[in-house]
């Protein structure tokens, strides 16, 4: 603006005149969000100390104390457990199918969150490739999971405009899990394909393993029982609602040491199950009851018209059920679901106290090792760190998800 | 869903084994029938298995010797004791451990959440942090970073970290003064009651004044007054102090006397609160959130003051959208607490542990202890939801 002479005034354009600049921009910013009231300053001063204290104490120890050798050492570990290095390829493969379906499904729904969820498995894998190489492990793997996670995002983009029918996506599922455990257990004596022991799975590999299994196994039997609580007949409903709440009602621990110690000796002579799958069993049997208050949830969430709707163009009560409500009520509790699937995969930590070796169990483990006797906080972060990321991704998928279907909208 | 009615004409026209309600009636006897049968199938091949190496199931074990000692007991317990002594003793530290859990994780929920509401960017951020940290990661990891990080590498008991009012941490656990009633320390704590109850009888009249519209005219600065006024006043009236404090004393080893929390008690306490209190942060943020903004407008409109508007108008319901949620966090903190086995704290599951190891029954044992945890959580669900009654719309 150019100078005036004194007392003449003109009128000023309302969009001439601006805040003061201590309302608007960096400064204006800090007045509203951090010096607001003086209690505010005095806290944003305070916290501000303490938090600058805490993370330059930190920052001193991972830069001059911390072993990070435990953790590179030991990716091998953390990654796959004692899982053999000749037959280690199979993990790959299994990724791979994974990856190939990951990447069809996302591309034919039209769902963001689920895209988002199948790219953060691409990221993971890149992830993994990283860590792998830092750690020393051989470029081979790690090309094998960037070779993954690329073939993932063609999948998806493949599928955007080709999309394959429902049918055939479940049935490549369907071929995915038995290809996975025949591939991942071997067969046996074969030469081609020889055994490997479950005893041998570990680290992140058994982690994921657990919970996909258990969150998939259960699912089935939840959905059974949430509709037997809503049975009209009272034997059926009675057995639901009594196992759920007894499943409910103790620690997941103590159903753990059931299959783990208990198990085998309700089993008839000479007939024994792994270790690994007494533990899925635990698992699924535990999350089954939690699964089944989800969908009971929202099978209360469905109008009673639909199914009067259904009774009146002549459907059977197991139709009904099949074709009208369970649909609806499955699809507002998925969001539900991800939140017990996150739960269940930081639950799968327990199974260290029965003795596998998932990530947590191998990280005991590696504590246990003489040299590394000492390092428990640089374990205990890495391994925190790793169900951090997987679980905060998920969630925010989650939110996403639950966005989409408009839950709590309608 | 529900069966077509059928009334007597039908029926008679319609065959047997074509008859909703003979079919309802069998298809039940069928599926109770396979669900005996497999129980039974399973349990009579766990009483071969267990008669194989001599066990029978029995419950006459309880009655016998434990044997083993507990590190760390609410009431009087030694080896000598029984297994359903040793059984108690657990149940006990399972219930300290989850009632002062409980109460700490609601304090520092209640304060988090309250932070995620702050208008002070960093606070927020940071009470957000925090609540993320601890909801996404795995509860038995926090749990080992507390024990083996920090509580097993605090200094030895010698070179003990002392706070101020003779607190001492140390490998072996926290020590602190513990107080003690004086020989006629009775004579002043009953003074101390009666000035209690008296202050929340002036209290609540200043409440019914409030409430009939009539100013309270100091009611409440009165009550405060006597609150904490009878019991100083009546302390330095007293000939003798009456209560006393027994301070810890450093020995030649080891630290005796005063109050003392082993290590594993307060790792367990402190992990269960501080990821409990995660959860109960976001559902106390979302309650309040929940209050509509109209409600808050039309408190200031009628002149409520902010401290009145918080206490009249926004906790009365966001109470009734946190006590369910909260509930099952309680119920969940219960539960996670015998994760008390991977750190060796003497819980319930803990102890039952080494029972069943001990005196092989183990099927009997965990029964036992999962009755326990149903018989907690039942009667955790109960008061809760007596309360949940109390605060929830009277509808007519």
């Amino acid at each position: 603006m150019s100078a005036r002479p004194p007392g003449v005034t003109t009128p000023i354009e309302p969009s001439e005149i601006r805040p003061p600049s201590s309302e608007v921009g960096a400064m204006g910013w800090l007045r509203h969000n951090l010096f607001n009231s003086k209690s505010s300053g005095i806290a944003t001063i305070v916290v501000g100390l303490v938090v600058a204290l805490a993370a330059w104490k930190l920052l001193e120890w991972a830069i001059f104390d911390a072993r990070t050798g435990v953790i590179t050492t030991n990716m091998r570990l953390f990654l796959v457990g004692l899982y053999p290095q000749d037959e280690i390829y199979r993990v790959w493969v299994t990724m791979l199918t994974l990856s190939v379906m990951t990447g069809l499904t996302a591309g034919r729904m039209r769902s963001g969150a689920v895209r988002m969820m199948a790219i953060m498995l691409a990221a993971g894998q890149v992830a993994i490739a990283f860590l792998a190489i830092v750690s020393g492990m051989g470029f081979v793997g790690a090309a094998a999971m960037v070779a993954n996670a690329v073939l993932l995002l063609m999948a998806m983009t493949a599928a955007k405009r080709w999309p394959l029918s429902r049918r055939w996506m479940l049935l490549g599922w369907a071929v995915t899990a038995i290809a996975a455990t025949l591939l991942l257990q071997g067969l046996g004596e074969s030469s081609l394909l020889p055994g490997v022991s479950t005893n041998v799975w570990g680290g992140l590999l058994l982690t994921m393993l657990l919970s996909t299994a258990g969150i998939a196994l259960s699912f089935p039997f939840g959905v059974a029982l949430a509709v037997g609580r809503r049975s009209h007949l009272p034997v059926i409903r009675l057995l639901s609602t009594v196992f759920i709440e007894v499943i409910r009602a103790v620690p997941l621990i103590t159903i753990l040491f059931m299959a783990a110690l208990m198990f085998p000796l309700f089993l008839p002579e000479g007939i024994r199950v792994e270790n690994v799958f007494r533990a899925i069993g635990g698992i699924t049997i535990f999350s089954a009851a939690y699964v089944a208050e989800n969908v009971r949830g929202g099978l209360q969430a469905i109008p009673r018209g639909q199914v009067e709707a259904a009774q009146a163009i002549g459907l059977r009560s197991w139709q009904t059920n099949l074709y009208i409500v369970l649909p609806q009520a499955l699809r507002i509790t998925i969001p539900a679901n991800v939140g017990l699937f996150i739960s269940l995969l930081k639950d799968t930590t327990l199974v260290a106290i029965i003795g596998l070796l998932e990530l947590l169990g191998i990280g005991r483990a590696v504590l246990a090792q003489p040299e590394w006797i000492g390092a428990s906080f640089e374990v205990y972060l890495f391994v925190a760190a790793i169900f951090f990321v997987l679980s905060y991704t998920l969630s925010q998928a989650s939110y996403r998800l639950e966005k989409e279907l408009g839950i709590g909208e309608r | 869903m529900t069966e077509p009615q059928s009334d007597r004409r039908s029926t008679a026209s319609v065959p047997f084994y074509r008859d909703v309600r003979v079919l309802a009636v069998f298809s039940q006897v069928i599926v109770l029938a396979v669900v005996l049968l497999v129980l039974g199938y399973l349990f009579n091949n766990l009483y071969s298995a267990m008669a194989e190496k001599g066990f029978l199931p029995s419950l006459s074990w309880l009655g016998l010797t434990a044997g083993f000692e507990i590190a760390e007991t609410v009431v009087p317990y030694d080896s000598t004791h029984t297994y359903s002594d040793a059984l108690l003793v657990g149940l006990l530290n399972t219930l300290m451990v989850s009632v002062v859990g409980i109460f700490l994780a609601t304090l520092l929920g209640l304060v988090i959440g309250i932070a995620r509401l702050s208008k002070n960017w960093l606070v927020n951020k940071l009470a957000l942090g925090y609540v993320e940290l601890f909801r996404n990661t795995p509860l038995l990891v926090q749990l080992f970073v507390i024990y083996f990080v920090v509580f097993l590498q605090l200094p030895g008991v010698r070179e003990s970290i002392t706070l101020p009012g003779s607190v001492y941490l140390s490998q072996r656990g926290i020590f602190m003064p513990r107080p003690q009633l004086a020989s006629d320390g009775w004579i002043w704590l009953t003074i101390v009651v009666v000035g209690i109850v008296v202050a929340a009888l002036v209290w609540s009249a200043a409440w019914r004044r409030e409430a009939a519209g009539r100013p309270a005219n100091g009611l409440r600065p009165i009550s405060l007054l006597i609150l904490f006024g009878v019991p100083i006043v009546s302390w330095f009236l007293m000939a003798a102090a009456p209560v006393t404090f027994e301070e810890p004393v450093l020995g030649k080893f080891n630290l005796t006397g005063g109050l003392k929390f082993t290590p594993e008690f307060a790792a367990l306490t402190l992990g269960l609160a501080l990821y409990t209190a995660a959860f109960i942060a976001e559902i106390i943020r979302g309650g309040i959130e929940a209050v509509s903004k109209g409600q808050l407008e039309a408190a200031r409109a009628i002149g409520l003051k902010e401290s009145e508007t918080l206490r009249l108008v926004v906790l009365p319901q966001a109470l009734r959208i946190i006590i369910p949620p909260l509930t099952s966090q309680y119920l969940n903190l219960i539960k996670n607490s015998s994760l008390a086995l991977a750190i060796g704290y003497a819980d319930l599951f803990n102890v039952s542990r080494t029972i069943s190891e001990q005196t092989g029954q183990p099927v009997a044992v965990i029964i036992i202890v999962m009755s326990v945890y149903l018989v907690i959580s039942l009667l955790t669900s109960l008061v809760m939801n007596i309360y949940n009654r109390a605060v929830q719309i009277h509808e007519r």
